[in-house]
């Protein structure tokens, strides 16, 4: 006989605990700036065609601003939702909704890269 | 493994044991939000991608963001953005280890949904006033 306390004494940390709350932080901290150019530039758009947004993502500094945004946005996503996962799902989807999770992420990273590169070197 | 979860022990009593307090609410929507940013995204990159595949694809994303609902949602996703980074800004003060006095804590929670509502309306209007239009 068990319980769930019995369960888990004597294991230590879960291991990652202290790399996956620091890298929580390291990417919010990047996401302030980030994230205020982001709104700004969305808003900045409004209405705007293909070529007025090409125009834009054509200068060196938008791409890699763009680019640095989507990769620390969707990174401290997946940290966060990891979280959010492990405290609600339990059973068998929990493994489900991890893996989707990464992969979800992962994604729409590649997804919004692609479109940032292409719109920025493309004619 | 099968043998477990046979002895029940008390547990923690939940959320739902608790009077509803402004800064349990606050914690509650900085993962609410979050969540939502986290499905909102979709809109962000799928609007990029568009713009990536053509200019008439591109033409229907910003058809629906010039669209009445369109800019509802973008309006709050602006809002959950911002109040998701302001009370980010407030666990990073924590994690400092200043601002746990009760008072803070209060203080901190009300000027979170106040700057974040405010900030959104600036931006908003700021752009407004910038373009000349929405």
């Amino acid at each position: 006989m068990k319980t769930p306390l019995g369960m888990v004494r004597g294991l230590g940390s879960a291991k990652t605990g202290t790399e996956h709350w620091w890298l929580q932080r390291v990417t919010a901290i990047a996401n302030i700036p980030l994230v205020i150019f982001v709104i700004v530039f969305i808003l900045w758009h409004l209405g705007a065609d293909r070529a007025a947004l090409m125009a834009s993502v054509k200068h060196p500094l938008i791409a890699i601003a763009l680019a640095m945004s989507f990769l620390s946005i969707l990174w401290h996503m997946r940290l966060g939702m990891q979280v959010i996962i492990e405290d609600y799902v339990h059973g068998r989807w929990r493994i489900v909704c991890l893996l989707g999770n990464v992969f979800f992420t992962i994604a729409l990273g590649i997804a919004a890269l692609y479109a940032i590169l292409s719109l920025s070197f493309g004619a | 493994m099968a043998e477990t979860h046979t002895a029940k022990r008390p547990l923690s009593p939940h959320l739902q044991i608790y009077r509803p307090m402004l800064t349990m609410m606050m914690s509650i929507m900085h993962r609410i939000t979050g969540s939502a940013l986290y499905f909102g995204i979709i809109l962000l990159v799928w609007w990029l991608t568009a713009a990536a595949i053509s200019a008439d694809y591109f033409a229907i994303m910003q058809a629906f963001f010039g669209h009445w609902f369109g800019k509802l949602v973008l309006f709050g996703f602006t809002w959950a953005l911002l109040h998701h980074m302001l009370g980010g800004l407030r666990h990073l003060l924590w994690d400092t280890g200043h601002g746990f006095k009760l008072s803070t804590i209060e203080w901190l929670a009300r000027l979170n949904l106040a700057s974040s509502i405010i900030l959104t309306l600036v931006l908003w209007l700021g752009v407004y006033w910038v373009r000349g239009t929405l």
